[in-house]
């Protein structure tokens, strides 16, 4: 019942995937990675996580592709230059993605003979298990994470402080340059 | 009937190496980002799967643990390629050349 729905859902994230890597311009890469995410959202609502599926839509294709998608339009990025890279970086990624796809059907294989248990039916994945297990089994890590946004935001806001002084500095110098 | 365990971790290591040769292809720095985010979604589909298998809540913990460390790692991340960006007017890590030359 769920499996051809698992398929589809599976196929869907793979092309958004290759589409992303594949496509030099910037935009195309970040329609498709909110293809990839929608898609994961659904097989984690196949995999009752309900609350794992709405926070994947809200912080990844909701904040996290916005912010990308704001940066694209504000740096006005279009398609890649000509590639002058060193060419040999074409061979390690293909022989990484060939070795990373080996390991991958390596491990399929053995848990595969290792036996599996039937899942089972419980309540993990509601809203209530998660937040329980957050608040007292967990909580110190959930407040190292908080501790860690803080430090985002303010890094952010600093780096934002000093390309403002810089961008000005760039400003007058030009105009300087521009008079004389 | 439900797909098994080993169906979700083969999708899951698909994505990641699709996220880690787009790494390694990518030039843009904006792209390379957006990889990273593909790899780290491949290890979250794996740790659901992971709780799904076990009944456990755990794994669901740790993928919005993972998920708030990309909500950080992108603010940070695109303020430091806006930064880059003001200072060479390019985006293209090859020119992120500046402590080698």
């Amino acid at each position: 019942m769920a499996t051809p729905l698992f398929y589809i859902l599976a196929g869907l994230a793979i092309a958004c995937a290759i589409s992303c890597v594949y496509h030099k311009n910037p935009i195309y890469s970040a329609v498709s990675l909110v293809g990839v995410f929608i898609s994961l959202a659904c097989i984690y609502l196949t995999l009752a996580a309900p609350f794992i599926a709405a926070v994947q839509i809200l912080v990844y294709a909701g904040a996290i592709m916005v912010l990308v998608i704001f940066v694209i339009m504000l740096l006005n990025l279009d398609e890649e230059r000509p590639t002058n890279r060193l060419k040999y970086l074409y061979g390690i990624g293909g022989a990484l993605g060939l070795v990373l796809l080996a390991q991958t059907f390596f491990i399929f294989y053995v848990v595969k003979t290792a036996g599996k248990t039937s899942a089972k039916t419980t309540d993990a994945g509601q809203s209530l298990s998660i937040g329980t297990a957050m608040y007292t089994e967990y909580l110190l890590p959930v407040e190292i994470v908080g501790i860690m946004l803080l430090m985002a935001i303010i890094g952010a806001m600093m780096m934002s402080r000093h390309m403002t002084q810089r961008k000005l500095e760039l400003v007058t110098d030009n105009e300087g340059d521009g008079e004389s | 009937m439900e797909p098994s365990l080993e169906t979700y971790l083969a999708l899951s290591g698909i994505l990641f190496t699709i996220g880690a040769v787009g790494v390694i292809y990518k030039r843009n720095a904006i792209g390379m980002f957006m990889c990273i985010e593909l790899m780290l979604n491949a290890v979250n589909l794996s740790f659901v799967a992971f709780s799904r298998h076990y009944g456990d809540v755990t794994g669901q913990l740790f993928v919005f643990i993972v998920m708030s460390v990309a909500a950080a790692e992108a603010a940070v991340g695109l303020g430091i390629i806006i930064s880059f960006f003001r200072n060479s007017l390019s985006v293209d890590v090859d020119d992120a050349s500046l402590m080698k030359d």
